[in-house]
């Protein structure tokens, strides 16, 4: 399908919404792959952390004999007086994770360990843009894995939309599949008068426009319940928040079944913190977010995986300011009903010096597009063929991970 | 030279922050000779220079931050003294709690929720010139004021606003004397300058207490005054600056053998190194490897600005510090830098300046910013061979694109930011901003706060980036209430004169003749695809 089809199909579609001032539920078509034969209506969420989360401050393998040496000040350790949340015998979870400890508990959360995407230099944003792409490397493309992913859906009249969060789409969800956006704001509405004016205007002046207002104005309108209203907060509340928001549009029956968005702030250089401090807080506001996930998903969490990934890690040891630099491996997060959890997946490669990759960093032992295809292959059903084509191009080596959803 | 309204157009809203309203006879002006407008402001001596009444410099800007982190300190520990908690909750020192994370929402960033509808309603005001019902909001308010509820309340319900702090008084004065400046500019060129090189060598006002109150300082100190100098001049004038070297941890970084690296067992941050390589000069791919950043990093060591006691100079100013440096020759893309101290990295920055890497980064990012996202490729080359003959001129690298052809005939088709699509907003309606407040807010509210991008790389450059469902949405709601503000006052379609005249398209001409009020005429005029493209 060309761009020109796709946008004039959801111009009608919105132009008829805006003028019949249907909601939301109209047009976010019911995707046709949920699963008649199990019952299962699965959904997903992507979240992206930008900034190269350091996984080995977030899940730590407490068991390795280097990792308290490397890590030095900000290292995690089984006890004192924040001690962190031992997973198995090897790994422990950040003490500022309670919610997701409590999924990997019942079973609903797991770790992957010492994953990377193919990118192996450290510049955030070719980074970001190998790990939203789903290309092997920055290739400066202007569609997600994401968007190609729901494209490969099942089609018909009930082609899903993605819901991206936040005030502008992230490139893992950008290209021509149908997307939604929304953010958690609140504000006096433009009258639908004026609206449907503009949107008219763009329609015949600048489709673009048109086609990026209309997004805009219908999903205000299907997130602004009582509840949504703004609220003041940190970066915490304001994870937690958006996070609401998100869950309640996709709680609904005719809501869209796949979400990305995306948390700043994890480029860690100086002052990192160890069990508490700059990291821990911001670990304390991702843990509340999957926590909100979870509630407001309801009955829906049962068929729901949540994917937390980053664009690469952190150097293992910590640099001269108690921060650590850019580095290589780190970990994905899954969380949700869905998942087969209570483990921590790793082909541990070890933190002796000439384990690590150039001698700095984590080394990278899976790839991350292996646990991405693993999960988009158990929710929606998606070939070998298309994902390793198609969603991930030219990733025919790095094989769907099994059983990641049960 | 015959009258061409599509030049006009061009040289308004690609060059320009847009028409003026009233006499000033923009349009009229561009369109009888549209690259003469648009050059008239390279060739005024010191154009680009901001001075305004008590705007204040680095240093000194820096010495009362010290002094208000010393009052806030001995405030909690007479406080504590008497066992009483403190009654003024200071915000968290530099680095040293989560608020001050970088990327984390401001201060101002967490109270928007609650004030999203006063900062609208104010952006509208103050357009307007009316005045705001109560103390207006801006992005260095106190977090103390976010516990408010939201503007559902009636305003008598709220405590007396606290009076401002120096950092937010002086993060005010500064936004305000660049609002104003922008605002009145005659055609905006050299002011869309400042805003790209501002961009480009970024700093975050959310970093913390000294980078809140040195963002104004730093934009007038080592951008402007290059903005139509040499680009090694400004590379230099920014990695020395206080704020940079603050925002990106350089004044922490110690080389490992130096003397301080030795005695106090910290050492080198890599942070300032990199991103002046990837992001200010060679760019991501610019040929240079990780043992480059470290290296450059070492070079660096030393960098950094006077402290409250000045034991290393005047507090606030650039110094460098021997001590911390790493000695010896360093080796840098292949070429030793043997000389010592601050001479070592000086002629560092020199050659990265001229490097051939650097030439084509900058001159694609100006020719993404100007023309388009994706660059006409022989006018980055002829950009690129410019900065090179040139040594890196910059006012003839803005004058070599006024000059080009592509410049003119390429579609208008970049978004205006938020920035610009307020400030271009104000110059319309000829208000001058006599409060930066509603700006600052409504910047926060469409995701460009003032002098606070996400990370260094600094706000994006692209349509992908601004003309996204959600902004799309505010803008609408800003645009309709400075509509309903503004409307009954003045006529939308002398406006549209004023802004487009006959190339404006004949669609935005009947919808706006068409609409039911001129408060919604007005909104649909500052929503018009000639207000938002560029």
């Amino acid at each position: 399908m060309t761009m020109d089809c796709a946008e004039n199909r959801l111009l009608a579609s919105r132009r008829a919404l805006l003028l019949g001032g249907a909601s939301f539920a109209a047009w976010a078509y019911l995707p046709k792959f949920a699963r008649a034969t199990d019952g299962r209506d699965p959904r997903l969420i992507v979240v992206i952390l930008r900034g190269a989360l350091d996984g080995l401050a977030t899940v730590a393998p407490v068991g390795d004999p280097d990792y308290a040496g490397l890590h030095g000040s900000i290292a995690l350790t089984r006890d004192g007086e924040h001690p962190a949340l031992m997973l198995d015998s090897f790994f422990a979870l950040h003490p500022s994770m309670p919610e997701f400890g409590r999924m990997y508990r019942d079973k609903h959360a797991a770790v992957i360990h010492a994953v990377s995407t193919p990118y192996r230099d450290r510049s955030h944003f070719d980074g970001q843009d190998v790990l939203e792409s789903g290309y092997a490397g920055p290739g400066r493309v202007q569609s997600g894995w994401l968007n190609r992913a729901l494209e490969a859906l099942p089609r018909g009249e009930r082609v899903s939309s993605g819901l991206a969060v936040g005030p502008t789409t992230p490139l893992v969800l950008r290209g021509t599949a149908p997307t939604v956006g929304w953010a958690p704001v609140a504000l006096p509405q433009a009258d639908d008068d004026t609206a449907m004016r503009l949107v008219d205007l763009y329609r015949h002046r600048d489709p673009a426009l048109a086609s990026v207002l209309s997004q805009g104005l219908q999903l205000e309108k299907a997130a602004s319940g009582d509840d949504m209203k703004p609220k003041p907060g940190n970066a915490v509340a304001q994870m937690r928040l958006v996070a609401k928001g998100a869950a309640k549009l996709m709680a609904a029956d005719d809501g869209p079944r796949i979400a990305a968005l995306a948390f700043d702030g994890w480029d860690t250089h100086a002052n990192e913190g160890g069990p508490v401090g700059r990291l821990a807080f911001l670990l304390g506001g991702l843990d509340g977010a999957l926590a909100e996930f979870e509630s407001g998903l309801g009955d829906r969490w049962r068929d729901t995986a949540v994917l937390v990934a980053t664009e690469f890690g952190r150097t293992a040891r910590i640099n001269g300011t108690d921060g650590t630099d850019h580095g290589t491996g780190t970990i994905a997060l899954l969380a949700g009903g869905a998942v087969k959890g209570g483990r921590v997946i790793s082909d541990w490669p070890g933190l002796k010096l000439a384990s690590l990759y150039e001698g700095r960093d984590l080394k990278p032992t899976t790839d991350l597009r292996a646990v991405i295809k693993g999960v988009l292959q158990d929710q929606f059903g998606l070939s070998d063929r298309v994902l390793a084509e198609t969603v991930f191009p030219d990733s025919a080596s790095a094989k769907p991970m099994k059983g990641l959803v049960a | 030279m015959a009258r061409d309204s599509q030049a006009a157009l061009v040289a308004l809203n690609r060059f320009g922050l847009g028409a003026r309203g009233g006499a000033s006879g923009d349009f009229m002006n561009a369109a009888s000779d549209p690259r003469g407008f648009v050059k008239a402001e390279l060739s005024r001596p010191n154009g680009v220079l901001l001075e305004a009444p008590g705007l204040q410099s680095t240093p000194q800007l820096g010495q009362a931050v010290f002094e208000y982190q010393a009052q806030v300190k001995a405030a909690r520990e007479a406080a504590a003294k008497v066992g009483t908690p403190g009654e003024s909750k200071p915000e968290a020192k530099p680095g040293e709690g989560p608020p001050q994370v970088q990327g984390a929402p401001t201060p101002a960033d967490r109270k928007s929720g609650a004030r999203r509808n006063l900062s609208l309603n104010a952006v509208a005001m103050d357009i307007a010139g009316e005045k705001p019902e109560m103390k207006p909001s801006d992005a260095a308010a106190k977090p103390t004021d976010a516990m408010q509820p939201s503007a559902a309340t009636p305003p008598a319900a709220k405590p007396a606003p606290q009076p401002l702090n120096v950092i937010q008084k002086t993060f005010r004065a500064e936004a305000l004397a660049r609002l104003q400046r922008a605002t009145l500019a005659d055609c905006g060129f050299t002011e869309r300058l400042v805003a790209f090189w501002s961009n480009h060598f970024c700093i975050s006002a959310a970093k913390g207490e000294l980078a809140r109150i040195w963002a104004g300082s730093f934009e007038r100190e080592a951008i402007r005054p290059h903005v139509l100098g040499r680009f090694a001049d400004i590379l230099k004038a920014v990695e020395q600056h206080p704020a940079m070297l603050f925002f990106l941890d350089n004044q922490q970084s110690l080389g490992p053998d130096s003397r301080a690296g030795q005695n106090r067992k910290r050492g080198l941050n890599e942070n300032l190194a990199r991103e002046i390589m990837e992001l200010h000069t060679l760019g991501v791919n610019g040929g240079y490897t990780q043992e480059d950043v470290t290296s450059l990093a070492r070079i660096i060591t030393g960098w950094t600005f006077a402290g409250r006691q000045g034991r290393l100079g005047e507090p606030g100013n650039f110094v460098f510090n021997a001590n911390a440096h790493q000695p010896g020759p360093q080796v840098l893309l292949g070429k030793t830098y043997d000389a010592a101290g601050l001479a070592q990295g000086e002629a560092a920055l020199a050659d990265i300046a001229r490097h051939p890497s650097t030439a084509n980064f900058i001159a694609t990012k100006f020719v993404r910013h100007f023309v388009a996202d994706d660059p006409p490729p022989a006018l980055v080359a002829r950009l690129r061979d410019v900065f090179t003959r040139t040594d890196g001129d910059l006012k003839a690298l803005a004058t070599a694109l006024v000059d080009s052809n592509e410049a003119w005939t390429a579609p208008l088709t970049k978004m205006r930011s938020p920035y610009e699509f307020l400030v271009a907003s104000g110059r319309l309606l000829a208000r001058v901003p006599e409060d930066p407040g509603q700006y600052l807010g409504s910047l926060n509210l469409l995701g460009q706060p003032l002098w606070s991008p996400a990370g260094p790389n600094g706000f994006p450059d692209t349509n992908a980036a601004w003309a996204a469902p959600e902004g799309m949405k505010l803008r609408l709601d800003i645009a309709v209430q400075i509509g309903s503000r503004l409307g009954n006052n003045i006529d939308p379609l002398d406006l549209l004169e004023f802004a487009a005249a006959d190339a404006a398209s004949t669609e935005t001409r009947r919808t706006i003749e068409r609409a039911e009020s001129r408060q919604q005429a007005l909104a649909l005029l500052l929503m018009s695809p000639e207000l938002q493209r560029r």
